[in-house]
C-alpha cells in the first residue's frame, strides 16, 4: 500500500480548506515508526542536546547544593519570616503544578472530546506533567522545616497515636497532589506500553531490546488486548478529567479557605484552574516549538497543533482576565474595608509594580494572539509563551506574598524579600525540569507511534468490510 | 528427534482490510480459538472474532468504590473513634471536610484498578509467548497484521487450516511451535 504525497490524510478531509492537516501526507506505517523510533535508537549525540543538558544540568547541581544547605541550616536561609511565611516555595509550588495541568488536559480531556490533533503531542505533554509535578512536589517538602519527617503528612498507624488533620486544606493538598502524580504516571505508562513493544522490535542491540522488552511486558498487539487496553485508557481519561480540575481547585483552597483579605473568595477555584491551563499551554508551546524544529517533526507537530494550542492559551487567558476583573469588583462590591484596602494595596502598595507587570504580561500582551499571523509565527509565539509563563509566576507571587504581607493589623504588616537561596532553589527546579525533558526525548518515543498510525488513510478499513454486519 | 508441539498456524497480511476479511471468514467457518494481532487498535476486529465484552470497567468501578469507601471510613474512624479532637466545637463527623480526600481516593483506586486490571486480564506481563516464535512476528508493532488459528481449537486440523489461510490474500503462512 503505497501512499503518494498527493493523497490526503483522514483528518485532513474533515478540515476546512486552507487549514493545515494534523499529519502531513506522505507517511506510511513504516516511515512513521522509523521517524519517531530513530530519534531514540539511531540518532547520534548532538552538540545542541549535550549543550542543553550541560546548561540545565548545572542548574540541577545548584538545586542539589541549595537543598543540601537548606536541610543543613533550615528555612531561615530563605527570605520567609512572619508575616510572610509562604515565600517562593509556595509561589513555585502553585506555578509548577499549574504547568502540569496542560498535559492532562491534552491527554484526557481532548481524548474524551475526540480531538484527533492531540495524538501527536500528548506523550511529551504528559511527560511535561510528570516532571512539573515532580518540581512542584519538592517545594512543600523543602518548606516543611523538618523535611525528613515528610511522611507524617500521610495517615499511618504510629506510636504517638495521632493522625493528620483531615479538616485542613494542606492535608487535602497532600492527597490531591500525590493522587495526581500517581495517576499521571499510570496514564503515561499505559499509553507507552504498545510503543515500548515497537521499540523492542525495532532495537538492534541486545540490551536495548531487553530493556524495552521488560518495560513492554510482552505486549503483542493481540486484538483482545487492544480492546481491554482501549477501554482502560478511556476509563483513565474519564478519571483524570475530574482529577485535573480538582487538583488546582484544592490548591486554591489553601488560600480560599483561610480568612485573609484577597484570599477568601469563591472565584479562586475556577480562576486557578484556568490559570493553570493557561501557563501549561504556554509551557507546551515553549517545548513543542524547539522540538519540532530540532528533531524535524514538523510533519507530525504541524502548524495546526501550534495554532490550536495558541487558541487555547488565548481562551484560558481571557478566563483569567475575567478572574482579575471579578477579584477587583468583588473587593469593592463587598464594601469590606479590609478587602478594599487589600485591592488598593495590590495596585499601589509595596508590590504594585508586580501587579501591573502581571497585568501587562497576562492580559495585554497575549491579546496579540487574536492575530493569525502571530499564532502561525513560531518565534513570536515562543516569546508570547515565555511572557505568559513569567506573568503567571508573577500572579502567584502577588497572590501569595501581597496578601500575607498586608493583613488586618498594620502592626503585623511586613515586607518579604527573597534571598539568593530562594532563587537558587527556583532556578534549580527549572534546570531539573528541562534536564528531565532532554533525557526523556532521547529515551522514549516522544510521539505516540500507534496513535499517529490511526491518522493515516491506510489505517481505515475499506468500505466492503467496514459496512458488513 | 522430538518436534515441538504446534501452537497454531499464523497468516500475515499487509493491510487491515485483508485481515478483517480473513478473520470474518475464519470465524464464520467455525473456528473459535483464534486471535488477531495488529500494530494499532481496530475496534471492529474484536467483534469479528467474537470478543464482545471486557470486565475492565467492572474492575475499575470496584476499585473506585473501594477507594472512596476506605477514604471516607478512614477519616470517620480517625476523627470519631481513634482520636476525637475538638476543634472550635465543630462536630467530630464533619463530613463536608472529608469529601475531598474521599474523592481523591476514589480516583486513585479507580485509576490503579483500571490499569492493573487491564494488564491482569490481558495476562501481562508475559515473559514468554509462542507467537514470538514466528521470526516475522516482530513486524506486528510496525506495519503488519497477523491472524493465528490455535491448535487448541476443537476444529483444528493442520492441513485444513493451512489451506484455509492460504486462500486469503496473505504475505506469509507459518506454523508456530509451542
Amino acid at each position: 500500500m503505497e501512499q503518494g504525497p498527493e493523497e490526503k490524510t483522514i483528518a485532513e478531509e474533515q478540515l476546512l480548506p486552507g487549514q493545515p492537516p494534523v499529519l502531513t501526507p506522505g507517511h506510511t506505517f513504516g516511515s512513521l515508526t522509523d521517524k519517531i523510533g530513530d530519534i531514540v535508537l539511531r540518532r547520534p549525540f548532538t552538540l545542541g542536546w549535550s549543550l542543553g543538558v550541560a546548561v540545565f544540568g548545572t542548574l540541577v547541581m545548584v538545586l542539589v547544593f541549595a537543598a543540601s544547605y537548606l536541610f543543613f541550616r533550615g528555612v531561615g536561609i530563605w527570605g520567609i519570616a512572619i508575616p510572610t511565611a509562604w515565600g517562593f516555595a509556595i509561589v513555585n509550588f502553585v506555578w509548577w503544578i499549574g504547568i502540569g495541568h496542560a498535559g492532562t488536559l491534552i491527554s484526557a480531556i481532548l481524548l474524551l472530546l475526540k480531538q484527533s490533533w492531540r495524538n501527536s503531542i500528548n506523550r511529551f505533554a504528559e511527560a511535561m506533567t510528570l516532571f512539573a509535578v515532580a518540581c512542584a512536589g519538592m517545594f512543600p517538602i523543602f518548606h516543611l522545616g523538618r523535611p525528613w519527617l515528610a511522611y507524617w503528612l500521610f495517615p499511618y498507624p504510629n506510636t504517638m497515636g495521632v493522625w493528620p488533620q483531615f479538616r485542613s486544606p494542606l492535608v487535602w493538598d497532600v492527597f490531591a497532589v500525590s493522587t495526581y502524580g500517581t495517576i499521571s504516571f499510570v496514564f503515561w505508562y499505559v499509553g507507552l506500553i504498545p510503543d515500548l513493544g515497537t521499540m523492542r522490535d525495532k532495537a538492534k542491540s541486545l540490551w536495548t531490546k531487553r530493556v524495552f522488552g521488560l518495560l513492554a511486558m510482552g505486549w503483542r498487539g493481540s486484538v483482545r488486548h487492544w480492546k481491554r487496553y482501549e477501554v482502560a485508557y478511556l476509563l483513565l481519561a474519564g478519571l483524570a478529567t475530574p482529577l485535573v480540575l480538582s487538583v488546582h481547585t484544592v490548591v486554591s483552597f489553601d488560600f480560599a479557605v483561610s480568612i485573609l483579605p484577597g484570599w477568601h473568595t469563591t472565584i479562586f477555584p475556577p480562576y486557578f484552574v484556568a490559570g493553570a491551563i493557561y501557563s501549561g499551554f504556554a509551557m507546551v508551546l515553549v517545548l513543542a516549538i524547539p522540538i519540532r524544529r530540532f528533531y524535524g517533526l514538523k510533519d507530525m507537530i504541524t502548524m495546526r497543533h501550534i495554532d490550536n494550542a495558541a487558541k487555547i492559551m488565548l481562551a484560558t487567558g481571557l478566563i483569567v482576565a475575567y478572574g482579575y476583573a471579578m477579584e477587583a469588583f468583588y473587593a469593592f462590591y463587598s464594601a469590606d474595608r479590609y478587602e478594599i484596602a487589600q485591592s488598593l494595596n495590590r495596585w499601589f502598595g509595596h508590590y504594585g509594580a508586580f501587579y501591573w507587570t502581571l497585568i501587562t504580561c497576562n492580559l495585554l500582551i497575549p491579546q496579540v494572539l487574536w492575530i493569525k499571523k502571530v499564532r502561525t509565527n513560531t518565534i513570536l509565539l515562543f516569546l508570547v509563551s515565555l511572557d505568559v509563563l513569567w506573568g503567571m509566576w508573577l500572579e502567584r507571587f502577588v497572590i501569595v506574598v501581597v496578601s500575607l504581607s498586608h493583613d488586618f493589623l498594620p502592626s503585623s504588616w511586613g515586607v518579604y524579600v527573597p534571598t539568593r537561596w530562594d532563587y537558587a532553589v527556583f532556578f534549580g527546579t527549572i534546570g531539573f525540569f528541562f534536564v528531565s525533558m532532554f533525557i526523556f526525548i532521547r529515551l522514549m518515543p516522544m510521539i505516540p507511534i500507534f496513535e499517529v498510525k490511526t491518522l493515516l488513510p491506510e489505517s481505515a478499513l475499506k468500505a466492503e468490510v467496514a459496512a458488513h454486519d | 528427534m522430538i518436534e515441538a508441539p504446534l501452537y497454531g498456524i499464523m497468516a500475515e497480511f499487509d493491510n487491515p482490510t485483508d485481515l478483517m476479511k480473513a478473520a470474518r471468514t475464519t470465524y464464520d467457518a467455525g473456528y473459535r480459538n483464534l486471535d488477531a494481532y495488529t500494530p494499532y487498535p481496530i475496534e471492529e476486529l474484536a467483534e469479528v472474532i467474537g470478543f464482545h465484552q471486557t470486565r475492565v470497567p467492572l474492575v475499575c468501578l470496584t476499585g473506585g468504590i473501594l477507594g472512596g469507601l476506605s477514604g471516607y471510613l478512614l477519616q470517620y474512624w480517625i476523627n470519631n473513634i481513634s482520636y476525637p479532637l475538638n476543634i472550635g466545637g465543630r462536630p467530630f463527623h464533619s463530613w463536608p471536610a472529608f469529601i475531598i480526600v474521599t474523592f481523591e481516593m476514589t480516583i486513585l483506586f479507580g485509576g490503579l484498578a483500571a490499569a492493573i486490571g487491564m494488564l491482569g486480564l490481558n495476562g501481562l506481563p508475559a515473559p514468554y509467548h509462542p507467537v514470538f516464535n514466528n521470526p516475522r512476528f516482530s513486524s506486528v508493532t510496525r506495519d503488519r497484521f497477523f491472524l493465528c488459528i490455535e491448535a487448541a481449537d476443537p476444529k483444528f486440523d493442520p492441513e485444513g487450516v493451512r489451506q484455509l489461510l492460504s486462500s486469503f490474500n496473505t504475505v506469509d503462512v507459518t506454523e508456530v511451535p509451542e
